[in-house]
């Protein structure tokens, strides 16, 4: 009754191809980030910012990264770890470099470092497919990693083999380094996000997008209605590798505060691969929600036994978190293989019509 | 720069024939590591080969199948027994994966299963530690761990032992696959679903042996694997190691498996002997997806794998 698009007419072209053509979805997705701007910093707490919130946005950039490349342009990566450490040693050795550059433009050169690598990992997709292309790619993973640890120069030196995020400002504003606060790193966070979901959901609508999902629907036949293979799937590695780059320098400067190269094993890869599939492949909304799934749950389980008034020693929790993790992966890709955005577009779906169904 | 030419394309070779002895040692060393390699990928390709499902939860099975074994063994159940009783395990839970992960997910895309084999894993790990605990235990079958040197070469009993097991293995699986009957509705599934479903071939019974058949091979491999290096939590990370070597020997090839781990386990052992310390050592860990991927670059589809057809 609420949700329904009557009387709404499309009068131009303009409001025809609107990312949100129905007035609702506008009014709903702009409060929602206006409320994710204003009410967190206000209203929650230390802990919530840091272990949920922050981490949350930093994973969801690193899905929509991973999106692109998997869910639309259909080339499955495992090297996603590796892709966001370059962008955070990338982002080290720039600030620390250039102490006066700005952090944000830091941040968007480290993307540029990494869609730069991203690239040259990205030429055997030409020739490989499938999951052999996913088993090649876990070379970029292990090379990167390796790399970054056993040369001293990316960590300038440091014995400690650790990079850390120095203390930066933005408009006078301390945003990385010791002395930030929960808050401003949650806004900074908050803000690229946003900005660059926007940038994604732009791109995957365009002529770059359709060629992505042309190729990966039937490869052969999008190259004969004029798609460049070459072109269509690099430039799908290096869009992913930049997001992933910027991802990865937030989780180290926004996030950790400082990182050796274990916070980017293979783990991480498929941290993120999860979130894209139980969020929804070729979906902007689903790399979001899968992102709060992969966040949310491991905590939700951590603290359920104390909700429940069970008392559990540490190493039975663990593994039951583990248990619980994969069981719930399997049952959500037995109830909904297209994921969590699809539940979300049923659901919307249905209020349209709801409640007179007939 | 010379000096860096030099130690690449040179004195690697020097070295290699200054001492012969310790070349075969790597050699041998290499052999070894590449077979135990490829006891875990030989699990990966029987499932492939039959139902297509990428199932990287092989590793997990790996430690479950070790750990089982383990804590049947600790509880004083002799030890032939307590192979008996795994075995009985393992088909029990490629009984229940065929029920509650394959079935509700046929025909869905390939990376759909490839997800619920990882959440498998989580899953398996987690039980696996929750019933059997998470310490690491000594696997002792009465494999006998000496070595003893022949025309100069050192020569490790248990690896030996892991050698033959692994060609018998592999020659057991092959008549299994090329003579028996049930072999050949294996290959038939492998070949084209439906046309196997057409004439009368149960692809559900099917998927219930090879993945049955999996599990064994994870039995095997978690007794040599647990033998070598006891049978610990990261006993499940060998999958890892296994991929290279797939990706090399083709995901739908038996021999390909074992050939593939020969090249990896040797190209390993001798790239990290001669070549790592130029760049700091501790190249084993990618080292052979480089080389995999270099294979890769010429033949797409793996050694021994089949070409692939593309049709539009």
């Amino acid at each position: 009754m609420i949700y329904r698009e009557a009387g709404q007419f499309k009068t131009s072209y303009a409001s025809d191809q609107a990312i949100f053509p129905i007035a609702q979805d506008r009014w709903f997705v702009g409060l929602a980030t206006l409320a994710a701007f204003v009410v967190p910093p206000l209203a929650a707490s230390e802990y919530w910012l840091q272990a949920v919130l922050i981490p949350l946005l930093i994973y969801s950039l690193a899905a929509i990264g991973l999106n692109l490349l998997t869910g639309y342009a259909g080339q499955l990566s495992l090297g996603t770890g590796g892709f966001m450490a370059v962008g955070a040693y990338a982002a080290f050795k720039l600030t620390t470099a250039f102490p006066s550059l700005n952090i944000i433009a830091v941040f968007v050169l480290s993307g540029l470092v990494a869609a730069g690598v991203g690239l040259v990992f990205g030429i055997p997709s030409l020739r490989i497919k499938g999951f052999y292309l996913a088993v090649a790619t876990l070379a970029a993973q292990f090379f990167l990693v390796w790399l970054f640890n056993k040369v001293p120069w990316f960590v300038n030196y440091a014995s400690s083999g650790t990079i850390t995020a120095p203390n930066r400002t933005v408009f006078g504003v301390i945003v990385t380094g010791p002395n930030a606060t929960a808050p401003v790193r949650y806004v900074t966070a908050l803000a690229l996000v946003v900005v660059f979901a926007l940038l994604a959901k732009n791109l995957v609508r365009g002529r770059v997008g359709r060629s992505w999902m042309a190729i990966r629907d039937r490869d052969i036949a999008a190259e004969i209605i004029g798609v460049r293979p070459l072109r269509t799937k690099l430039l799908a590695f290096g869009i992913s590798s930049f997001y992933c780059g910027v991802a990865g320098a937030e989780l180290v400067f926004l996030y950790f505060g400082s990182a050796e190269t274990f916070a980017f094993d293979i783990t991480l890869s498929f941290l993120v691969l999860f979130m894209v599939i139980i969020g929804g492949l070729g979906s902007i909304l689903g790399s979001f929600l899968g992102a709060a799934f992969i966040v949310l749950v491991p905590i939700l389980l951590t603290n359920a036994p104390q909700f429940l008034g069970l008392h559990l020693p540490v190493a039975l929790q663990k593994q039951l978190e583990l248990m619980v993790f994969g069981g719930l992966i399997i049952f959500f890709l037995i109830v909904e293989p297209r994921g969590l955005a699809r539940l979300w577009q049923i659901a919307k779906e249905k209020l349209r019509l709801w409640p007179f169904p007939h | 720069m010379t000096e860096l030419l030099y130690g690449i394309a040179v004195a690697p070779f020097k070295d290699m024939a200054g001492s012969p002895a310790f070349f075969a040692e790597v050699l041998i060393g290499g052999v070894f590591a590449g077979l135990m390699y490829s006891l875990v990928a030989l699990g990966f390709v029987l499932i492939f080969k039959a139902s297509g499902v990428f199932n990287f939860a092989q590793g997990a099975m790996v430690l479950f199948a070790a750990l089982t074994l383990v804590g049947l063994i600790e509880r004083g159940v002799p030890v032939a027994l307590a192979l008996v009783l795994t075995t009985a395990v393992m088909v029990a839970l490629a009984w229940v994966i065929e029920r509650v992960v394959l079935r509700p997910l046929v025909n869905q895309e390939h990376i759909i299963l490839f997800m619920a084999t990882i959440g498998l894993t989580f899953f398996l790990e987690g039980f696996g530690e929750m019933v059997w605990g998470a310490n690491v235990k000594k696997l002792d079958i009465g494999i006998p761990d000496r070595s003893f040197i022949v025309a100069g070469v050192q020569i490790n009993q248990l690896e030996m032992f892991a050698a033959l097991t692994a060609a018998v293995l592999v020659a057991v699986l092959g008549v299994f696959f090329q003579r028996t009957r049930v072999g050949r509705a294996l290959r038939a599934v492998a070949d084209d679903h439906e046309a196997a479903l057409s004439i009368g071939i149960p692809l559900k019974t099917i998927w219930l042996i090879v993945w049955s058949v999996a599990g064994i091979v994870a039995i095997v491999a978690g007794i040599m694997w647990g033998a070598k290096s006891g049978v610990q939590f990261s006993l499940s990370l060998v999958a890892l190691k296994a991929l290279p070597v797939l990706i090399l020997g083709g995901f739908t090839s038996v021999p390909g498996a074992v050939v593939g781990g020969l090249i990896i386990g040797v190209g390993e052992k001798v790239g990290e002997v001669y070549w790592g310390p130029l760049v700091g050592g501790a190249i084993e860990n990618w080292f052979a997806y480089v080389l995999a991927l270099a294979f890769l670059l010429v033949r797409p589809q793996g050694l021994f794998g089949e070409k692939i057809i593309e049709r539009v």
